[in-house]
């Protein structure tokens, strides 16, 4: 700091443009062979080296302006506005608390009218393009920013909440989550196939069934911790995933299960027909009325999940779990059964991810063991560890941005003019998941939201100098 | 010269009976006999390594004895699980005071009252900020970002919190500034005289253990080797000279 000050501005640049020298040879060194060669088959079927040189060039550029950009400007002006933010008085903190309620008010308002506000969106645009007014347009091609975005997000939001009871609020490091979004997935497929049974008696139910898988798997590892703990659990993942590759009698195995029963509306089916729900309300037929009640059915779940979070965590089971993260021997000699808090977190947790399953079941019409691989397990929990362990607002947050910004990779379709024609950025999904986990760990490495919210709030901190000076009289 | 060891007690509200612990092959404890009557204030002291933590961690079943008993109330606790243990209302401050650092203090009583379900919090948190009036001004502070002597009293604040008959306290003293320790060391005592809190107190600040304690127990290489009242223990000449001298302040 102090060499920067005394030596003037012009030295940030010289110093961020030699920063930015070496990390460009760096960057060229390590891409050289990467990225400049690559073996392609010509017509004969012989191996051939093609060089890429133009696509070197931009890798070590993107990497020498990212880092000149970052020592010039963004270093800088962190150090700035860290100066800054220890002057903030303490008006501006109360201001700040208003602001986040203001801004998670308003957040919920957003969610709740989600679907109308896109389809409003998308025909005013419709309007301005072709003068037109046309509300059915906007109804047909809300369909993809409702079932991709908006399902696709809430889906993975309650999948985290689910799994933020064991990992965030229990501290039981959980590797093989999905295995109880396949067993709700699956209980709902095959009761509803073999049984008929309806989506609104089997939604609890492949909640109940995912809760028993969760305590059968809780019992063995009740003396594991940390690694260990995650080990198993990741087995414990892929033994669900392997029984239903290959009881293939019940599961049909690697087909899957197709035409899996829609959820209905108070018995209303979402189909073409004259019973159907368009029919009755009168509207035009459209797929987009079950994609819009699918949505509010995932919000609800979301909430639930949400909700019963916030209630347990005030609760002696909440506490208990919390108290069990932060330290397993005090809790025993405070009284409290650590082999039930813990069966009761995996359960609970695991019930969530059932109800996930079955709603993932109803929304997809197909089930197979695919959808349940290891990724899916850890992509969860990078949103809880991306979220901040614990925080729900944190973790919606992670969940948007991490299967929104995949999602969004999709609809880049102007990259192709940048990167040639061969170029799908889809392909880079990952790596840009992986990028922002790093990017996210390096700025807030306790998560978005890493501050935990107190379950139990005094708001009496005036009141203790009076009864301080009782001090002695005890 | 050693005196002898006193013979287990049947009215005593803790009486551990030739105890035996082993960490794995190791033994640490051998054949240990302690008791505390209700409302003493017994103290065991040693030096690092002794096994005091050890037997402290043995009457909660974490490690379990291998041979020998352990009695509370007149009940075999030996093979008690050890949540079933506490819920028999031993609490203890535990070595390196486990405190739950992300939770606040509040939260953290709340843990300790988590026994009776809350039911007595109100009035219970009361008299331990009538005890500790530090910790009422560090309610809504997290647990780990207290000071260390603060952090002692919140693991000892905690245990109260449950209601105990027999507080465990495993070297409430550790790591602590003088005034802090005394201050400690007179609320143990207040408790003591107002409640007729029966205090279980390893240390290995001896002077001021045996200061406060009515009797003591000396303990070398897991073997309880003098026992006595305090006032008997401070005139020892053996204990002054391995204990007592030069860590007299």
């Amino acid at each position: 700091m102090a060499d920067i000050q005394s030596s003037g501005q012009d030295s940030v640049y010289v110093k961020a443009a030699r920063e930015a020298v070496i990390t460009g040879i760096i960057a060229f060194g390590l891409f050289f062979l990467v990225i400049g060669f690559r073996t392609d088959q010509n017509i004969n079927n012989e191996l051939v080296l093609a060089q890429r040189w133009g696509l070197l060039a931009i890798f070590v550029a993107v990497a020498a302006i990212g880092r000149f950009i970052f020592a010039a400007f963004i270093t800088p002006s962190r150090e700035q506005a860290k100066l800054a933010k220890s002057k903030v008085p303490a008006a501006a903190k109360i201001d700040r608390r208003s602001l986040k309620a203001t801004v998670s008010r308003f957040g919920l308002a957003l969610l709740f009218t989600y679907p109308f506000v896109v389809i409003l969106i998308l025909a005013l645009i419709q309007f301005a393009v072709t003068g037109q007014w046309s509300f059915q347009s906007g109804v047909q091609g809300s369909l993809k920013y409702v079932d991709n975005f908006g399902i696709q997000i809430l889906i993975y939001v309650m999948l985290a909440w689910g799994l933020n009871i064991v990992v965030g609020l229990a501290g039981l490091l959980d590797l093989g989550y999905v295995a109880f979004y396949a067993v709700g997935a699956y209980s709902y497929a095959l009761l509803s196939a073999h049984f008929g049974l309806s989506f609104w008696l089997l939604l609890p139910m492949a909640g109940i069934f995912a809760a028993t898988w969760g305590i059968v798997l809780g019992f063995p590892v009740l003396r594991l911790r940390g690694d260990y703990l995650a080990i198993v659990t990741l087995a414990f993942g892929e033994i669900i995933r392997l029984v239903l590759i290959n009881w293939t009698v019940v599961t049909k195995g690697t087909f899957g299960i197709s035409g899996i029963a829609k959820a209905t509306l108070f018995g209303i089916p979402f189909t073409p027909g004259p019973t159907g729900f368009a029919a009755m309300f009168g509207l035009p037929n459209s797929g987009v009325y079950y994609k819009i009640f699918l949505y509010y059915l995932i919000l609800f779940l979301a909430l639930l999940t949400a909700w019963v979070t916030i209630r347990l965590r005030r609760m002696p089971i909440g506490r208990a779990w919390e108290a069990l993260r932060e330290d397993e021997i005090a809790c025993r000699s405070l009284g409290i059964n650590t082999t039930t808090t813990k069966l009761t977190a995996f359960a609970t947790g695991a019930m969530f991810g059932g109800f996930a399953g079955s709603f993932f079941a109803a929304r997809q019409g197909f089930v197979s063991p695919e959808s349940f691989v290891f990724l899916e397990s850890a992509i969860i929990l990078a949103i809880v560890v991306l979220g901040g362990m614990g925080s729900l607002i944190g973790i919606a947050i992670a969940a948007a941005v991490m299967i929104g910004g995949t999602e969004l990779l999709r609809e880049l379709e102007f990259l192709k003019l940048i990167f040639g024609n061969d170029f799908t950025p889809e392909l880079y999904r990952m790596l840009l998941f992986g990028l922002a986990m790093i990017v996210v760990m390096v700025w807030k490495p306790r998560g978005f939201v890493g501050n935990r919210e107190p379950s139990a709030f005094l708001h009496e901190r005036k009141m203790i100098s009076s009864e301080f000076t009782k001090e002695g009289h005890g | 010269m050693s005196e002898t060891q006193t013979l287990p007690r049947t009215g005593a509200l803790l009486s551990v009976e030739n105890v035996e612990t082993y960490y794995g092959n190791i033994r640490a404890l051998s054949g240990v006999s302690v008791h505390a009557d209700a409302g003493e204030i017994v103290t065991l002291i040693g030096a690092n390594g002794a096994g005091k933590s050890t037997l402290m961690m043995t009457i909660f079943g974490m490690p379990r004895a291998r041979k020998g008993r352990v009695m509370f109330a007149g009940q075999d606790i030996t093979q008690l699980p050890t949540h079933e243990i506490a819920r028999l209302r031993i609490a203890q401050s535990p070595e390196g005071r486990r405190i739950f650092p992300r939770m606040t203090v509040q939260e953290n009583l709340q843990m300790g009252a988590s026994l009776d379900n809350l039911e007595f919090y109100d009035e219970d948190v009361r008299k331990v900020f009538d005890l500790f009036p530090r910790l009422k001004e560090r309610i809504n502070q997290r647990g780990g970002t207290l000071s260390g002597g603060e952090q002692q009293m919140l693991a000892i604040g905690r245990a109260l919190m449950a209601r105990p008959r027999l507080l465990l306290l495993d070297e409430p003293s550790l790591g602590l500034a003088p005034l802090i320790i005394k201050h400690i060391f007179e609320a143990i005592k207040e408790l003591n005289k107002s409640t007729g809190l029966t205090v279980f107190l390893v240390e290995q600040n001896a002077f001021g253990a045996l200061k406060l304690a009515d009797r003591g127990y000396v303990m070398v290489n897991g073997i309880v080797t003098m026992s006595g009242s305090s006032k008997d223990l401070l005139a020892n000449p053996e204990v002054r000279a391995a204990y007592l001298e030069g860590g007299r302040h």
